[in-house]
């Protein structure tokens, strides 16, 4: 009996234990459950609000969405994306140590949302980085992509400059 | 035991939770998008767009169409984790249940009944636990077969049943990423179950492991840290020192390591010895309780070895630092009851760092946090917190919806007042533009017709020139009008030169008139496209501002209700928490109050026996 109420002790070497065996631990738990409750109302929210934000600014005949993924191990420090379609700036990003890690770990980032006319387009995309050894580097590059009736997706597959095509267009 | 065990259990288990689901080839953007808002902890987001994601998919006719269908289970399972990491247990449950009860293979209901045996462990459900881990028949993925042993193991240990944890976790001791784990819970399942001296080796080992990432260097510092006071409770004072010693300095268990070293040290009548991991721990951070556990102890040490002039100076030094501590808990008490406490913790800090509390307490401003690090500690507490920041981001997230829907309401109107003007003169043109192009239509579809019965029917006159018609339309005439048979020769001569064109060049005309048919083709397709965009426009321009309405005031209703939710919440979470949060200062306080009263008395008593040392010294 003895051991186990040593054990017990060293099991529970924080006095914040003291309360958690109270009523204040019940309810935090009735809490605890409302608060569940309220997160899943409001994901729902969120889930209505983003078809009614995305009917009325990014109708499907004129959407054009830009994704951008690292390509897979490469090692370079992803600094900054631009952006152009037609010209005009759309989107620029400069990334965080966890957008980075966020892509390192194959994450995809929405970079751009927006409305073009059916039809060809011009995207010009400019990244900015380090490689390994910590040198700077730039790369730009033009692409074509077609606009139809349905919403249109581009990825941009970024790699390193010792790669072949440091940015890769993928349409979906 | 029972609160105990299942403490460590939740421990072990949270170093268990599953990293969203990666792909090596990732075939849906959106579900990879959904995976960035992960990685970066933005559990919201993240199941905001994987649940939108997954709805899609699931309404379509032909999902398996769709590039979602590559990653669909890995997404049904990330949903679940992304619900876990953002603390909404009971739906997780609900989405690992869904799983588990749909038409999956063995492997993947396998691993759902351990994801739902997980979560039932870690709400402290444990007969549910036992009933998912039940469920798990077959087939069982290779990578989570020792996780799935492991939980077991931990349930059999949280419902005090050591015998049963045993059999389970002796064949897992092989596992390099659950060692410590294991080994630790292992020597644990045999002391409860009696057996001492295999508990005193199996945690030996487990305090010897190699490891280097930071949970597995802290399970095996709790390894020393149990098994030096299980032997220091035996009297085995120099064996206790030893597992102690092993526990690194600055690991989150040295504090009390050095503690319970220090006591080893004295138990053994070795006071000088006992000096050293007091003397250290002494002048470490005084808000925490081993360091003002030592601040006594080690004026005690000195008195047993005699010096009591030092000891006396020692208490004086502690007595003072203990009365500065019940000013700073009293400062604390203070800060919460203002409401210090709860603004501190919804700094945006706190949501950048996941190490912001320990530099939270670093800032001369927060005296509301003094005292609150053993208590943040704990699986409860860290609950009600994370619940809190969540709320404050409901909070935020809502009122900016509020205004977005505002911004929506003005921006419906303002594309009404543009277009409605417009629209019905750019109606009546169109309608005049379709009527007219109808006909042409029609035109181009008989024209057609009758070029293709000409194929088995050849009628050369159909391919008549306008000139060739009216030539032929004034020779009937001239036939009808005169009966002079020069002329009625000359006609039909004319005539005979007029059809010899026709049929002679009846071919060649026909492939022409194919060619230019299909011209027309050409044409009618681009005019027709033309038409579909106009149409699509035409739509496009009415759904940019009608219809919106209803949506708009149920959503605005609805971001309303739960505003008023969330904010309720927030004060009863907030309420809460201040509460503990004072109930584990005033403890704090009582126990400091105490140790002031004992450092008070051993001041006078240390003056006491320096001053008759003093003077025997003096005597002599």
């Amino acid at each position: 009996m003895r051991r186990r109420v040593i054990v017990a002790c060293l099991l529970c070497l924080s006095p914040a234990l003291a309360w958690a065996e109270s009523t204040d631990q019940q309810q935090m738990k009735g809490l605890d459950e409302q608060v569940q409750e309220i997160k899943s109302d409001v994901l729902d929210i969120a889930q209505e609000l983003s078809r009614l934000e995305e009917k009325l600014l990014f109708p499907s005949g004129t959407q054009v969405a830009v994704f951008v993924e690292l390509a897979p191990a490469d090692t370079m420090r992803l600094d900054a994306v631009r952006l152009t379609i037609d010209g005009q700036l759309v989107a620029q990003s400069i990334y965080s140590f966890k957008e980075l890690e966020a892509l390192r770990k194959g994450g995809v980032q929405r970079l751009y949302v927006g409305n073009v006319a059916t039809g060809d387009h011009q995207l010009e995309a400019l990244m900015e980085g380090k490689t390994e050894g910590g040198a700077d580097f730039s790369r730009t590059q033009q692409f074509t992509f077609r606009k139809d009736v349905k919403p249109k997706m581009v990825g941009l597959k970024l790699s390193g400059p010792s790669s072949s095509a440091p940015i890769a267009l993928e349409e979906w | 035991m029972r609160t105990g065990a299942r403490l460590l259990g939740i421990g072990v288990a949270a170093c268990l939770t599953t990293a969203p689901a990666s792909s090596a080839e990732l075939k849906d953007l959106y579900f990879g998008e959904a995976l960035y808002h992960a990685y970066q902890g933005d559990f919201f987001d993240a199941l905001q767009r994987l649940d939108a994601e997954l709805a899609m998919y699931h309404g379509l006719d032909e999902p398996g169409l769709d590039t979602l269908t590559y990653h669909v289970g890995q997404a049904e399972f990330s949903v679940g984790d992304f619900e876990l990491d953002y603390r909404m247990h009971r739906r997780a449950g609900r989405a690992i249940k869904a799983v588990l009860e749909g038409a999956v293979d063995e492997a993947v209901r396998n691993e759902a009944a351990y994801r739902l045996a997980k979560i039932h462990f870690e709400k402290g459900q444990l007969d549910d636990a036992v009933e998912a881990l039940a469920r798990i028949q077959g087939k069982v993925p290779v990578e989570i077969q020792d996780d799935v042993e492991f939980l077991r193991a931990s349930v059999d240990l949280a419902m005090g049943k050591p015998a049963e944890a045993v059999t389970v976790l002796q064949p897992l001791k092989s596992d390099p990423s659950l060692s410590g784990f294991v080994a630790y819970n292992l020597g644990i399942a045999l002391l409860e179950e009696g057996h001492a001296e295999e508990a005193v080796r199996q945690l030996d080992a487990a305090g010897q492991l190699a490891a280097t990432d930071p949970a597995g260097l802290a399970i095996r510092d709790k390894s020393n840290l149990v098994l030096g006071a299980l032997l220091f409770e035996s009297a085995r004072y120099d064996d206790a020192k030893r597992s102690l010693d092993r526990v690194r300095l600055e690991g989150p268990f040295s504090n009390q390591a050095l503690l319970r070293a220090g006591f080893a040290e004295a138990q053994a009548k070795q006071y000088d010895r006992a000096l050293v991991p007091w003397g250290v721990l002494a002048e470490r951070e005084p808000t925490d309780a081993a360091v003002q556990e030592a601040l006594l102890a080690l004026p005690s040490a000195y008195a047993s070895l005699n010096l009591h002039g030092r000891a006396a100076l020692l208490y004086g030094r502690a007595l003072e630092q203990l009365s500065g501590q019940i000013d700073r808990v009293d400062a604390s008490i203070e800060s919460v009851r203002s409401g210090s406490f709860l603004t501190a913790l919804a700094r945006e800090e706190s949501r950048q760092d996941a190490g912001w509390v320990i530099r939270l307490r670093t800032l001369p401003d927060a005296p509301e946090t003094y005292y609150l690090m053993e208590l943040m500690a704990s699986h409860e507490f860290q609950t009600a917190l994370h619940n809190y920041l969540d709320l404050e981001g409901l909070r935020s997230k809502l009122a900016a919806w509020k205004t977005g829907l505002d911004a929506f309401d003005d921006m419906i109107r303002l594309r009404g007042v543009n277009y409605e003007p417009l629209l019905p003169e750019v109606d009546a043109q169109f309608r005049e533009l379709d009527s007219r192009m109808r006909l042409r239509l029609e035109q181009k579809k008989n024209v057609g017709k009758r070029l293709h019965a000409m194929l088995t029917a050849p009628r050369p006159e159909y391919l008549a020139t306008a000139e060739e018609r009216i030539a032929g339309e004034r020779l009937a005439a001239i036939e009808k009008k005169n009966s002079d048979p020069a002329t009625a020769r000359r006609v039909a001569h004319l005539r005979g030169v007029l059809t010899f064109r026709l049929e002679t060049e009846y071919h060649e005309r026909l492939t022409a008139a194919f060619v230019h048919l299909k011209a027309l083709e050409t044409d009618v397709e681009t005019l027709e496209r033309q038409y579909d965009d106009f149409v699509r426009a035409r739509q496009a321009a009415t759904q940019s501002y009608s219809g919106y309405d209803v949506t708009i005031q149920r959503l605005r209703r609805r971001v309303e209700d739960a505003a008023v939710g969330v904010s309720g919440l927030m004060a009863r979470q907030g309420q809460m928490i201040e509460t503990v949060a004072v109930h584990q200062l005033a403890a704090r306080r009582e126990r400091l109050a105490a140790q002031q009263t004992q450092a008070r008395y051993a001041v006078a008593d240390s003056y006491d026996r320096a001053a008759r040392a003093q003077g025997a010294e003096e005597a002599r």
